[in-house]
């Protein structure tokens, strides 16, 4: 028994061990591919070794209100800006942007292709009830994606409508499964495996633009978080080098992100 | 099909070349499970065996939740140990939310009834034959316990196993209540199921025949040691 013990401590000594860093990050960001390329820059660069938890934006900002993680790197800023009031967070610092992109079956019946606008794409699909695959997870994508259900005026009650209540990829195979239409980000979109009949249809309406922001969780609130340590993550991510990573990360010669952090004051 | 002759050839060749990073994730599944396994087996294999002997008043209703516990929802277990081990519950000050440790301990709750049911179905069909002996030589119920455990071991190893096998598939407890970390708490399930959401079957299809492959590898290795199905033994 005290030989288990024994190795139940070790474990949980070489897990917390060094300067490791707790950041709650999106399935979106994640399935991107920037954090493989992001991450071994910031162990050499500032010794931290940053933990990444993937979840949707929702239970992002929890893990933040809990105390449970040092960081939050989300995209959605209403629920950033009501975290940073409810006083979970210091500050929120914009970091970067990509976009929103619909995609669905490659013979497009809704011909979301001509559409013009976001709202008119989302109509298209209404009129004629194709199939239309919601995150329905209360993520950042998820929350952009009502957005504009709200902003296009149409009902998207019915069969048609399926909230699959996952992350990026899985709903992506999902879509890809039924052959529907899709709110996804374009870095998710490019970096995903599994795109059988699917096709990139309709972007570039700026409500489709999505900022990624950084919020340190609040130390006052929870004394235990490793404030310093988010600090220093914040100067590397509005640094230089991190403006050149993620402006330069491509995936099939298309550039996902576009880095737009303000220097400090 | 196509996927599933890659997804065998993605898993032959992270075998062959020794993937780095599929040893640390094979590794630490082995950990967190055998770990969780020992834990489960120390509580309980005697629960089991002193179910089986002691005569008291509800004995009946417990063994019927013991068994209904074996169904046990591992994505409920891992939401609750969540909540415990979360800053703001009650046991959030130790800080072993996204740890093994948090890992083990889900596991613990999830295989221990199914462990103790099985121990006691055994215990039970050879406390049956030990019964008249054991009384008549007038032993404490602690000698007729270790006795019960030690002529039994065979069975109880394959209650332990089982309790290993359920471990070890397990995602939905330690995908909660681990988060997936890399180089920290990620195991072969929780990367089957990332890589899956990626949309790469076959890498995900490899990993998963690594962990049948793992899986089968260990009851062969036990089977061994204890020597079971050999000639001269039962």
């Amino acid at each position: 028994m005290i030989r288990v013990l024994a190795c139940v401590l070790a474990l949980t000594g070489t897990a917390s061990a060094a300067e490791d860093l707790k950041m709650a990050v999106t399935t979106s960001f994640h399935n991107s591919g920037l954090s493989e390329i992001l991450l071994p820059a910031i162990k050499e660069d500032t010794g931290i070794d940053v933990q990444l938890l993937v979840v949707g934006t929702g239970q992002a900002l929890r893990l933040g209100e809990a105390g449970d993680v040092d960081a939050i790197f989300v995209h959605s800023r209403a629920s950033e800006e009501a975290f940073i009031e409810g006083g979970y967070g210091t500050h929120r610092r914009e970091i970067m942007y990509n976009d929103f992109v619909f995609v669905g079956p490659g013979a497009d019946p809704a011909a979301i292709a001509e559409a013009t606008t976001a709202a008119d794409a989302l109509t298209r699909i209404a009129q004629i009830e194709a199939p239309f695959v919601s995150r329905g997870d209360d993520s950042g994508t998820h929350k952009k994606e009502l957005s504009l259900w709200d902003a296009a005026g149409v009902s998207r009650g019915g069969d048609w409508y399926r909230p699959v209540g996952a992350g990026m990829g899985a709903s992506l195979n999902t879509a890809a499964g039924m052959n529907a239409y899709i709110l996804a980000d374009r870095a998710s979109w490019l970096n995903f495996g599994n795109k059988a009949d699917l096709a990139l249809l309709f972007s570039g309406d700026p409500v489709l633009f999505n900022q990624y922001a950084y919020i340190p969780v609040n130390p006052e609130l929870h004394p235990h978080v490793k404030n310093e340590l988010a600090i220093e993550l914040e100067g590397w991510l509005t640094s230089p080098r991190a403006a050149t990573l993620i402006n330069e990360y491509t995936i099939s010669g298309e550039t996902l992100f576009t880095f737009n952090a303000q220097p400090a004051f | 099909m196509g996927d599933i002759w890659e997804g065998l050839v993605a898993g032959f060749w992270l075998v062959v070349t020794l993937d780095p990073d599929l040893v640390e994730i094979t590794l630490r599944s082995l950990q967190v499970t055998v770990t969780a396994t020992v834990i489960a087996s120390l509580i309980a294999l005697p629960f089991g065996a002193w179910l089986a002997i002691r005569r008291f008043r509800h004995r009946r209703a417990t063994i019927a939740v013991l068994n209904a516990l074996m169904g046990l929802p591992p994505v409920v277990v891992g939401l609750i140990v969540y909540l415990l081990l979360s800053r703001s519950g009650p046991f959030g000050v130790f800080g072993l939310l996204f740890t093994p440790t948090a890992m083990i301990i889900a596991q613990v709750i999830i295989i221990t009834p199914l462990i103790a049911s099985i121990a006691h179905q055994s215990v039970r069909d050879i406390w049956a034959e030990y019964h008249d002996l054991l009384i008549s030589f007038s032993t404490t119920k602690r000698q007729r316990i270790a006795t019960l455990i030690w002529d039994g071991r065979r069975a109880l190893m394959t209650a332990a196993l089982a309790g290993f096998g359920r471990a070890i598939g397990e995602v939905g407890a330690i995908m909660i209540v681990g988060g997936n970390i890399d180089h920290a708490t990620r195991v072969l399930t929780t990367a089957i199921a990332l890589e899956t959401g990626k949309g790469d079957f076959a890498l995900a299809l490899g990993l998963g025949f690594v962990l049948i492959a793992l899986a089968v590898a260990v009851n062969i290795a036990i089977h061994a040691i204890g020597q079971t199905e050999s000639e001269g033994k039962w």
